[in-house]
């Protein structure tokens, strides 16, 4: 299996990180020899084999739908890297 | 007394709950130190000041019932800690000051210890080596530039130089019990749930684990009782009957069955290694317990396995850095542009590469040739152990497949950086306990590690068949202070 170039971009536009055309080569080669040692689990037979989830074999405990957090507004934008009273502040997105 | 630092986190304790030394001696102690060796890069935010006067309000009215009363102790910068800089070792957290504690830290304070300072690690702790970190590299104590592991890398070069008394680290696949191989010192990766993930900088939410790294096995079976409780908070935190492990710790390990996995010998594994393994296995026969040859048929799998894991929840955790809610941000022709060149921009190469993997693994029509492959080849390596543990009650291997390397020896080749972690990573893909110690050195004098692997839950045996090891080993480090001038 081979990731092209194409593949990368498109990955690239998922993941939301700009990549240029240099950086897109080097990933590509990056990722090829990673996935070609990946590529070794096909050896197995997994088809009547479970998928495992989780390795904590407990069930989700269930909690009163109480508020415990009150009055945090100030701390939940403290680190914005830009804000407006109680708003996150982001390029403009309607014309 | 001026070998403070010198001291076991044990001793310390008696010698304050003795009164023989107050907080105050020990904090500046640990100070003075960690500031004659800034070349060591293990510190990414120092807390010195606000430390000191924490031990001398600590002096003035001492409660010695605490089971950590006024130790100084340094944590890796992956866990939040209240009004104090969390970075995760990125650009993206560089500014990143969280508004609550983590579990485990919380714990830390609340028997008395006083944080030194946040501890360099690879970036989201994703490497093997240190050298992913926005930070910059960790020199190992060991010797001039050679790795201290990763990613706990700072943790585990504070622990062997002396910075701090202990810490504890984080471990995903590998990340305390690889740098503690590397620096000669004792790392425990707990069972999967034991200690809380609340608070902790996500990488890989089905595998990250805290745990103690500490000098002697003693110290880190203290850390260990302190750390790990149930909480609510963490969905996955399991609500067991935790032991007072330092308590409860016995060198006697009388008829234990040791398993010994013949696929841990891999191609390639120094003699050194091997040599290694067979003088830890002959010191677990003479401490009375039974070595049986087991197979875990799997083991070459996991590996690749984890490629796939690790990186698509990882690839599913980091999508919140996006520049908005908080870290870093860059300047944006429009909102996709900016989040775009923030992510860009604020993480780094290895980050960037697990993202992609991520993003790929899971995208529409590779989910189950990759995603769904890796967790039924997780279930088997689950059955490996399972099948293993219905004849031995613990099991034996190298730490790491080498001694510590050069910075720079690795860092062009991806694969070969993440075949560092092939003995450990079975262990967080079974959810099992795991704990490295020092064993020997190699013929460079770096040291060597081997690695204990217990049942789920049963970190009171496999810290036992530790300790009892570690009376037999004798293991001394060689640390000359290279980096003092």
């Amino acid at each position: 299996m081979s990731i092209d170039l194409k593949t990368i971009k498109h990955i690239s536009k998922l993941s939301r990180i700009s990549v240029d055309e240099k950086k897109a080569e080097k990933l590509a080669g990056d990722l090829n020899s990673i996935f070609d040692f990946i590529e070794k689990l096909n050896e197995l037979k997994t088809d009547n084999v479970e998928p495992l989830t989780s390795v904590a074999e407990t069930t989700l405990k269930l909690r009163p739908d109480e508020v415990k957090s009150k009055n945090i507004r100030e701390q939940i934008v403290k680190n914005s890297p830009q804000d407006n009273e109680d708003y996150f502040v982001v390029p403009k997105v309607i014309e | 007394m001026s070998d403070i630092t010198k001291q076991s986190l044990t001793e310390l304790v008696e010698n304050i709950k003795d009164k023989k030394l107050s907080s105050t001696d020990v904090t500046k102690a640990f100070i003075e130190r960690s500031e004659k060796s800034k070349e060591l890069n293990a510190y990414i935010t120092d807390d010195f000041t606000s430390a000191l006067e924490k031990a001398k309000k600590f002096d003035q009215k001492p409660n010695l019932d605490l089971k950590l009363p006024g130790v100084p102790m340094a944590v890796k910068d992956l866990f939040c800690t209240k009004d104090i800089k969390t970075t995760a070792g990125s650009k993206i957290l560089n500014n990143f000051v969280p508004t609550y504690e983590s579990t485990v830290t919380d714990n830390i304070w609340k028997e008395g210890a006083i944080l030194l300072g946040k501890l360099n690690c690879d970036e989201f702790a994703m490497g093997s080596s240190n050298e992913t970190s926005f930070f910059g590299n960790v020199q190992n104590p060991i010797d001039k530039n050679l790795v201290p592991g990763g990613s706990s890398g700072g943790s585990a070069s504070a622990v062997a130089g002396q910075l701090t008394p202990i810490t504890i680290g984080t471990d995903t696949g590998g990340s305390i019990r690889q740098p503690a191989s590397f620096t000669g010192t004792v790392g425990l990766k707990p069972t999967y749930g034991s200690c809380s993930r609340y608070g902790i900088v996500a990488f890989a939410s089905s595998l990250d684990q805290a745990g103690p790294m500490a000098q002697t096995v003693k110290d880190c079976a203290l850390l260990q009782e302190i750390i790990s409780s149930y909480d609510p908070k963490d969905s996955t935190s399991i609500d067991f009957k935790r032991n007072q492990y330092s308590k409860e710790l016995t060198n006697n390990i009388k008829g234990k069955k040791i398993g010994i996995p013949k696929e841990y010998r891999v191609d390639g594994m120094p003699k050194e290694i091997e040599d290694l393994w067979q003088k830890g296995i002959q010191y677990v026969k003479d401490c009375g317990a039974e070595t049986i040859d087991i197979s875990l048929p799997h083991t070459n799998y996991a590996l690749p396995a984890y490629y796939i894991v690790a990186p698509a929840e990882a690839s599913s955790n980091l999508a919140r850095y996006d520049g908005v809610k908080y870290g870093f941000r860059a300047k944006g022709e429009n909102l996709i542009d900016m989040y775009e060149k923030t992510r860009s921009e604020g993480f780094g190469a290895e980050v960037q590469r697990r993202i992609m993997i991520g993003t790929y693994v899971l995208s529409s029509g590779y989910y189950d040739a990759y995603y769904l492959k890796a967790q039924r080849v997780r279930k088997l390596i689950k059955n490996d152990f399972d099948e293993a543990y219905k004849k031995v009650d613990a099991i034996l291997t190298p730490s790491t497949p080498s001694s510590a390397f050069k910075i720079g020896e690795k860092t062009n080749d991806p694969v070969s950086m993440y075949l560092n972690d092939i003995f450990t990573v079975p262990v967080n893909l079974a959810g099992l306990p795991g704990i490295s110690i020092p064993a020997g050195h190699d013929s460079k004098g770096y040291p060597l590690g081997l690695q204990i692997i217990g049942k789920a839950f049963d970190e009171q045996n496999i810290l036992n068949i530790a300790y009892a090891m570690e009376e037999k080993i004798d293991f001394k480090n060689n640390i000359t202070d290279w980096w003092i001038k």
